[in-house]
């Protein structure tokens, strides 16, 4: 107990921070707030996996984020049946010809020796494999783009259930990562990290382009969701009586029928949003919690020895005998599968995709400062660094406002230099994040909640 | 005739402007370079970098023009260039001195150099922001064509117009001038020599005497005049928006790499190879053919081997590729 009392005090004070939200701004917010803590949180489990217990840099966070928000498109939107009788043979063909191509550049790989030749026959392979798959393609997707393009004009997914998608989310992101670390992670570290980062641009770029399989920028609006809708709460009798039992103490003091029925009507409408973000919470809340203790099993496990050994060691660790090349395929695969689920929960929690907003800003480095910030290699950091710098994100523009009004409160209300500064203080949760970065790097390298082992 | 008038149809839409692109790249590639092979990381912060530089370029330009101080037909920015890179050096010296100079003295691994710049790129960024905002902004004045296209045409009677930019001609003309001049310093500088021998072998140049300070300090300048340049060039010739600069990393990180990172004549040839191969790939041959080939095979579609949205894609496919069978670039790396 004692020696996690740095932990128990840091969680506190988060949700002390949060609770202040709620009690001072609003419930919504901090609800608001608390979900993409979380979601957060389960980012940078992700990025802890690969960065704290294997010490590999990958940047492409963003890019493994959207191939989860794709998952949630893919899995619950309806299938358009427009759309697949006017292009889904051509797609469906194309994607056995991918299949085929990969197929022949694996058996030239296996059959033949490393030569120029083999080099060039592959090369051929690729080229000729695009441009038959462009011209087979093609005619399916301007007829399928070209189906009510205001509505669908893709080909949807397959009507399940969202929440399935969080699996599904992990599958692709987990698939990406493979072929990532198939061909990128021999590379030495800062290579590995513009190589990631690149990728994940290629990998936003098809989903904002392609427009058959993702609508692109055309974005995709009102996916299922999980949880029940304001709407229908806002008619049920249970809610209702729970809202009224919930505010009774308020309500009794009004004395007038019709503005207590107001009143009550009005705590319905703010409780119902309060109750969906509730919903979520709880949902988000499982996986993080899972995945803690997943993660911390196998942080101290035989395994998670054995990582921490290749992160410390190489060279040592690959002459005990271990499969360097291998683990750290696996945890490339395991950290990046994590980061989709996030992206699939995110996409779920908004109920929209939208390929435009995939920034390398928001979705890759601002992970990689939580997971700093936190604490890299602790789990525990790792979340609280999610939280933490979620809510100082968000938190940052009233905090900036606030001070801007401090320091120039001499200033006369329309003078330029302060309505210059007002109008930016958006950008400063960038000098904040900036700033805490530097700080926490130079003054506790370690991060806030340090990386501890104790061998059980 | 028709040959010709495919020539300058490819001219006009491919060569000048991948030139000019690519100069820009150049410059922002030769500017990872140096601090990659001496100060030995990544630096995350090059796009923001070029805009803060860029910022105080427009920031001079508008004082400038408010006083009535103007070049004629050349843009005013060229007069504001100087102004803005001695602050830009003062802003890259003080990083430095409260940054990057602890972890070097440390001797940290260079993945935690890179750590501690995605920290100065979120200062840097919201400094940017802050003082100028977030939107576009040109700050083009003067003569905006050397050549236009109807002019071309009269002149030439051809069917297809050749037109030049200025800001197209002055980014080419200052990017040889700046970049000869940096390879007469690196190669026949006593203080060039001994940058090149520092980031070689940096036990044996401390051996021989060489002032790791002064090393440190001279790059930091070299790299401040690189990126203002590089970047108040990209402003002129299209326009300014942090955004957009911070997204140029990129393909400057492309060009970086592909040349073979800590070699500045790579990085400078790398940008070009960049700036060629994103638009050769991407523009629409439909009207080359139609004049080279006969009126039968003229094609249908628009040849275009890969639409222009997939233009960043083209620049990090050719990094990708190059990392996997040449993880030295072109032309080998990291000797100075």
């Amino acid at each position: 107990m004692r020696k996690n009392l740095n932990v128990i005090a840091a969680y506190s004070i988060m949700m002390g921070l949060i609770i202040l939200v709620g009690i001072f701004q609003s419930w919504n917010i901090a609800l608001s707030i608390f979900n993409l803590c979380l979601i957060s949180a389960v980012m940078t489990m992700g990025a802890n996996i690969q960065w704290g217990y294997a010490g590999l840099i990958n940047f492409g966070i963003m890019g493994y984020t959207a191939l989860g928000g794709l998952a949630a498109v893919l899995i619950s939107v309806n299938p358009v049946q427009e759309a697949w009788s006017a292009g889904g043979s051509n797609i469906l063909f194309s994607l056995f010809l991918i299949i085929g191509m990969v197929l022949a550049v694996r058996y030239v790989l296996n059959k033949y020796e490393k030569s120029k030749t083999r080099t060039y026959i592959i090369a051929s392979i690729i080229i000729l494999g695009i441009i038959i798959i462009r011209f087979v393609s093609e005619p399916g997707i301007e007829a399928i783009e070209e189906v009510d393009p205001a509505k669908t004009g893709f080909l949807g997914g397959l009507g399940l259930p969202i929440i399935f998608s969080w699996i599904v989310g992990a599958l692709f992101a987990g698939g990406l990562a493979f072929i990532i670390g198939k061909v990128a992670l021999g590379l030495r570290a800062d290579y590995l990290a513009i190589a990631t980062l690149l990728i994940s641009e290629i990998v936003i770029a098809i989903i904002k382009h392609e427009d058959w399989l993702t609508r692109g920028v055309k974005n995709v609006i009102g996916l299922k969701r999980p949880a029940p809708y304001e709407v229908n709460l806002q008619q049920t009798d249970w809610f209702i009586n729970l809202v009224e039992k919930f505010n009774s103490s308020k309500l009794n003091l009004i004395s007038d029928f019709a503005d207590r029925q107001a009143a009550l009507n009005q705590f319905v409408i703010e409780g119902s949003s309060v109750f969906v973000k509730l919903c979520y919470s709880g949902l988000f809340l499982i996986v993080v919690i899972i995945l803690l203790i997943l993660t911390q099993k196998a942080l101290y496990s035989p395994w998670g020895r054995m990582m921490r050994a290749i992160r410390d060691n190489e060279e040592a660790a690959n002459a005990m005998g271990k499969n360097v090349v291998k683990q750290h395929l696996l945890i490339f695969v395991l950290g990046s599968a994590i980061v989709g689920i996030a992206g699939a929960m995110l996409v779920t929690q908004d109920g929209l995709f939208t390929p435009g907003s995939y920034r390398p800003m928001r979705y890759t480095f601002l992970i990689w400062v939580m997971v700093i910030v936190g604490g890299s290699g602790n789990n525990f950091g790792a979340i609280l660094g999610g939280f933490a710098v979620w809510f100082l994100w968000i938190e940052a523009a009233p905090i900036g406002l606030y001070l801007v009004n401090l320091t120039t409160a001499g200033l006369d209300d329309t003078h330029a230099l302060k309505v210059h500064l007002i109008e930016s203080v958006p950008y400063f949760r960038f000098l904040m994040m900036g700033i805490g970065l530097l700080l926490i790097m130079r003054y506790r390298p370690k991060g806030i909640l340090p990386e501890k082992i104790e061998i059980k | 005739m028709d040959f010709l008038n495919a020539i300058i149809l490819l001219l006009n839409y491919i060569f000048v402007p991948a030139l000019a692109y690519g100069s820009q790249l150049a410059l922002g590639a030769i500017f990872v370079t140096l601090i990659y092979g001496i100060l030995r990381f990544a630096n995350f912060a090059t796009g923001d970098m070029m805009s803060f530089g860029t910022m105080f370029t427009i920031l001079f330009t508008w004082y400038f023009q408010s006083v009535g101080i103007s070049l004629g037909v050349l843009p005013t920015a060229l007069l504001a260039i100087p102004f803005a890179i001695i602050f830009m050096i003062g802003y890259m010296l003080l990083i430095d001195k409260f940054v990057f100079k602890y972890y070097r003295v440390n001797k940290s691994p260079p993945v935690q150099l890179a750590m501690v710049s995605i920290g100065v790129m979120f200062v840097t960024q919201a400094v940017v922001r802050i003082i100028i905002g977030p939107s576009d902004r040109r700050f083009f004045d003067g003569e905006k064509f050397i050549i236009k296209a109807g002019e071309f045409k009269e002149m030439t009677g051809l069917n297809e117009g050749l037109a030049i930019k200025s800001t197209q001609v002055i980014t080419i003309l200052v990017t040889i001038i700046l970049v000869s001049t940096l390879f007469w310093f690196l190669n026949k500088t006593k203080t060039g020599k001994s940058m090149r021998a520092y980031s070689d072998n940096e036990d044996l140049a401390l051996l021989s005497g060489i002032d790791p300070k002064r090393i440190v300090m001279i790059t930091w300048i070299i790299a401040g005049i690189l990126a203002t340049i590089g970047g108040a060039l990209y402003g002129l010739d299209k326009s300014f928006k942090p955004f957009t600069y911070f997204n140029n990393m990129l393909p400057i990180f492309a060009a970086a790499i592909v040349g073979g990172i800590g070699n500045p004549f790579g990085a400078f040839l790398g940008g070009y190879v960049i700036a060629f191969s994103e638009i050769l790939l991407t523009y629409a041959y439909r009207k080359f053919f139609m004049y080279v080939l006969p009126e039968s095979m003229e094609p249908g579609g628009l040849v275009q081997l890969l639409s222009t949205d997939y233009k960043f894609a083209v620049s990090f496919s050719i990094l990708v590729i190059v990392l996997l069978y040449r993880p030295s670039g072109i032309f080998k790396g990291k000797v100075l």
